[in-house]
């Protein structure tokens, strides 16, 4: 299973970074949030999945699945949806100031 | 001797205060009494019996860096040069420069730059010789462009710091090996080494490193583009600098290393050709010269690379012949400098076309001017030191046979008849530019200013060179086993004993080559208007300066080009080009190390629930790539999430899968928020090969990451640390949920700054709805 995982995460990243390479502001952010979901199960995979039972201490349990990669991802969860909707303003706001969201167009000038 | 290399850069703090009060009392005269103080210091050490002295003072001990000074026969040379000579500048100067002038800034100029020659003289240690003589091609710099807003000068400071620089960094290319072949920074000590330096490999490239610092200082050919151009400084600059201190700084480095490199053939090849054709290019191009400047900096460099040739040569004639004449070019040059400074004040112009009959009105500087020329053109008077060492020239390079054999055999053919052409045209070019100022016809209408005798203060420091010129020239042995003999002795490493004296007889063939330059050299000057043409078949339209000008624009051009071909300003490509370069040493670097190793033990089974939800999160993630609408795009991104969350269920992560639900929901939202704002999205209108690079990175990666992470599944080797965690959790945490101990009481920090990531996001969401530069603006 872990191998399926794997190329699922794989998936998510080639089309997270196909997205990441278009011109529009819109696919570029759904570029990063693929790319985010890739790293969370990319994480996930590494420490061996379904190994025991969910990690809260019960008695007479002996086996757990990792805790520690599911610590990661929450911490990480929560730094992508921060980026995510400051991306979001972001581009609301680009769109607002130059009237394209088209990456081509927004180059600055000559001498930057 | 610290003392005196770094007394004067102290003082020069104070000379802008004192400049203040250049209306009352002119500044130089406070400043001329430290080259003095300094030239009396080391007058004291003439005499027959001198033994070298060291001192050394600690600056970086744990480099092996420290102010090493060493005080021989060559560095005494030089220190009474620089101190003697910088005396009579300064004194120069404050009748030269009106006190309109900035004059604390060139005063605090000229000092450090005698400071930092006194320390390139003096220094043992090569690193501090290196930092000293930087200084001199940075206060050089600021010297030639003291007149800023003359675009010339600009042009003539920028070019002589790109040439000295590139030499001086070569240079320490070079001492840098040095240091590194012979465990010690000392220069004396890596002359008593000199065995071990002449057997080591990097030998050539040492010998070239230093060679190229050294010619690139001393103007030598094709080198000396700079010097000409230097002229643009003011004239007391060019007679201190571009006459007798600076540009000898490169003949001062080949000096002091000849010890070391005498023995090899390559040093005495190298230095001579340089000398000679330095020699030769230099005096051809003189005469061509219509500048009274730059007649004289032709001039220098066709003497500097006399002297050049003649400590190539190496044997003890020439190395003696060699000091005596920096000494005495030293003396000449510097007064006529003067002399054309003087009639370049006293005139208005330094055009020799518009010179001419100015012996009625100025006889004294006339009189200078002629020991100085005539000394230059090494005629033979008994008065004039130029000739002593001419012919002691002309005497070495007749018997250069001293232990050469091999490649240099042809080279000693041929240099007596190079260096006879080269004082030829030195005697035309010394004569030219006598009888160009002080004789023919006066047109005064040409002249700016109506000419007459300078005032006394500006004729002293000429007067004192040339009344130099006259001793040395009367009683040459005066300075001979005094000082110049202690010079030699530390060039050639024993002593050096030479009698001077001005009569060989008739049959002595130095003095027939003498005659010989006398003779066809006054033929050359009256018939000069005659041949002058041939100067437009020799440098033609060539010339060193315009290919220093086109490669300079070249670079300009192409560093510029190469800029412009990848910071496009796309980020696309940016980021495309990070991503293939990271695609490319990832994969080569796992394939080296054969990072790709799969197995397939310790797997958890595979059921078709997870199946289902992998299929479908897979359709949806292609799916973002192909949708043409805004909300179908959001929703299948939704897929996206909302399958992560299912994931995180099966694998049993409930605290994942509640957070997960919940932002994802709260994303959608979100994304629904301000895709009602944004464009539509467009059709995708890429080339074809864009869209191929697009692919073959993203799937790539896609590949590089799939691979990696089944590779790195499989070589698990370590313990996990989480058994601690749980073991741990209720005992020392006082919780049974793992995941949210680990986040607030084993791992509270990471939670503390995802707090503080959060609260950051929230306030730049809010600043950026808010906060407009223009209140106007919507």
């Amino acid at each position: 299973m872990e191998i399926i995982i794997s190329i699922l995460a794989g998936t998510l990243f080639a089309t997270g970074i196909y997205n990441l390479l278009q011109k529009q502001l819109l696919r570029i952010i759904i570029g990063t949030v693929l790319l985010s979901h890739g790293a969370h199960l990319f994480i996930l995979t590494m420490g061996k999945l379904k190994t025991g039972a969910p990690p809260i201490l019960i008695e007479g349990v002996n086996e757990y699945t990792d805790p520690l990669p599911q610590a990661l991802i929450l911490t990480s969860i929560v730094i992508s949806f921060g980026i995510t909707s400051l991306l979001l303003v972001l581009a609301y706001r680009t769109v607002n100031e130059n009237n394209t969201d088209n990456m081509e167009q927004l180059r600055g000038n000559e001498h930057e | 001797m610290i003392y005196i290399v770094l007394i004067p850069l102290l003082l020069a703090c104070f000379i802008p205060f004192i400049s203040k009060f250049k209306d009352k009392i002119h500044t130089g005269i406070f400043v001329f009494i430290i080259p003095f103080t300094i030239f009396l210091y080391f007058i004291r050490f003439i005499g027959n019996e001198f033994s070298p002295i060291h001192q050394t003072y600690k600056w970086i001990p744990s480099l092996d860096i420290n102010f090493n000074f060493y005080l021989d026969g060559l560095s005494l040379l030089f220190v009474l040069l620089i101190s003697g000579i910088g005396a009579l500048v300064v004194l120069y100067s404050i009748y030269y420069l009106d006190n309109s002038e900035r004059l604390g800034h060139f005063y605090v100029y000229l000092i450090m730059f005698m400071a930092a020659m006194l320390g390139v003289v003096l220094s043992d240690n090569i690193f501090v010789l290196y930092t000293f003589w930087e200084l001199t091609s940075i206060s050089s710099f600021l010297l030639i462009g003291y007149w800023h807003f003359n675009e010339r000068s600009r042009y003539g400071a920028m070019k002589s710091m790109l040439i000295t620089i590139f030499g001086g960094l070569s240079m320490f290319g070079g001492f840098i090996l040095l240091s590194v072949i012979t465990g010690t920074t000392s220069i004396q000590a890596m002359i008593a080494q000199a065995d071990i330096i002449l057997d080591s490999k990097y030998l050539p490239l040492i010998l070239g490193f230093i060679l190229l610092g050294a010619f690139t200082k001393s103007a030598q050919f094709p080198f000396h583009i700079w010097l000409p151009d230097a002229m643009e400084a003011p004239t007391p600059v060019s007679a201190y600098l571009h006459s007798a201190t600076m540009v000898k700084a490169g003949l001062f480095l080949v000096a002091r290393f000849s010890p070391i490199f005498s023995g090899y053939e390559w040093f005495f090849i190298i230095v001579s050709i340089a000398g000679i054709v330095t020699l030769c290019w230099g005096s051809y191009m003189a005469v061509r010269q219509t500048d009274l400047k730059a007649i004289l900096a032709f001039s220098t460099i066709s003497q500097l690379g006399m002297i050049m040739a003649m400590l190539g040569f190496g044997t003890k004639i020439a190395i003696f012949a060699a000091l005596f004449h920096i000494l005495n070019h030293a003396t000449f040059k510097g007064s006529l400098f003067m002399v054309a400074g003087i009639v370049d004040h006293e005139t208005g112009t330094r055009d020799i076309r518009k010179l001419g009959g100015l012996l009625t009105f100025m006889p004294m500087t006339a009189t200078l001017a002629l020991f100085g020329t005539f000394s230059m053109a090494g005629v033979p008077l008994p008065f004039l030191n130029g000739f002593y060492s001419k012919e002691l020239f002309f005497d070495s390079a007749i018997h250069l046979t001293e232990g050469v054999s091999g490649t240099a055999s042809f080279l000693i053919q041929v240099i007596p008849y190079l260096a006879v052409l080269g004082s030829i045209f030195t005697f035309v070019y010394s004569l030219y530019f006598f009888f160009g100022v002080f004789r023919g016809k006066t047109q005064l209408n040409q002249l700016p200013k109506k000419p007459h005798e300078a005032p006394f203060g500006m004729l002293i420091s000429p007067i004192v060179l040339v009344l130099g010129v006259i001793l040395i020239g009367l009683f040459p042995n005066l300075v001979n086993g005094t000082f110049i003999a202690h010079a030699a002795e530390s060039v050639y490493g024993s002593e050096v004993v030479k009698e001077l004296k001005f009569w060989h007889g008739i049959d002595s063939t130095a003095f027939q080559m003498s005659l010989v330059v006398v003779g066809i050299g006054t033929i050359l000057v009256s018939t000069r208007k005659k041949w002058n043409g041939v100067y437009k078949l020799l440098p033609g339209k060539l010339s060193f300066n315009k290919a220093y000008d086109w490669l300079i624009s070249m670079l300009d051009v192409y560093s510029n080009r190469i800029t412009r071909s990848y910071m496009t300003g796309s980020i696309r490509f940016y980021f495309a080009a990070i991503l293939a370069t990271t695609l490319v040493v990832t994969f080569t670097f796992m394939f080296v190390t054969n990072g790709f190793t799969i197995q397939f033990n310790e797997l958890a089974e595979v059921t078709i629930v997870e199946i289902a939800v992998v299929l479908l999160m897979i359709a949806a993630a292609i799916g973002t790539i192909f949708t043409k609408h805004n909300v179908a795009a959001i929703l299948t991104v939704g897929v996206v999430g909302y399958g992560v969350a299912i994931l995180f269920v099966i694998y049993r992560a409930p605290d994942l899968a509640l957070t997960q639900l919940v932002i994802e929901t709260v994303s959608v939202a979100l994304f629904l928020l301000c895709f009602y704002h944004l464009p539509k999205l467009e059709k995708n209108d890429e080339t074809l090969s864009t869209k191929t690079i697009n692919i073959f990175i993203s799937v790539g990666f896609g590949t590089l990451l799939t691979l990696i992470a089944i590779a790195s599944h499989s070589t698990n080797s370590f313990n996990k640390i989480s058994d601690y965690f749980i073991e741990t959790s209720h005992s020392l945490g006082g919780g049974d949920n793992v995941v949210n101990v680990i986040l607030v009481d084993m791992r509270g920090l990471d939670t503390l700054f995802e707090i503080a990531v959060l609260g950051i996001a929230a306030l730049a969401i809010y600043s950026m709805i808010n906060l407009r530069n223009n209140k106007e603006e919507k």
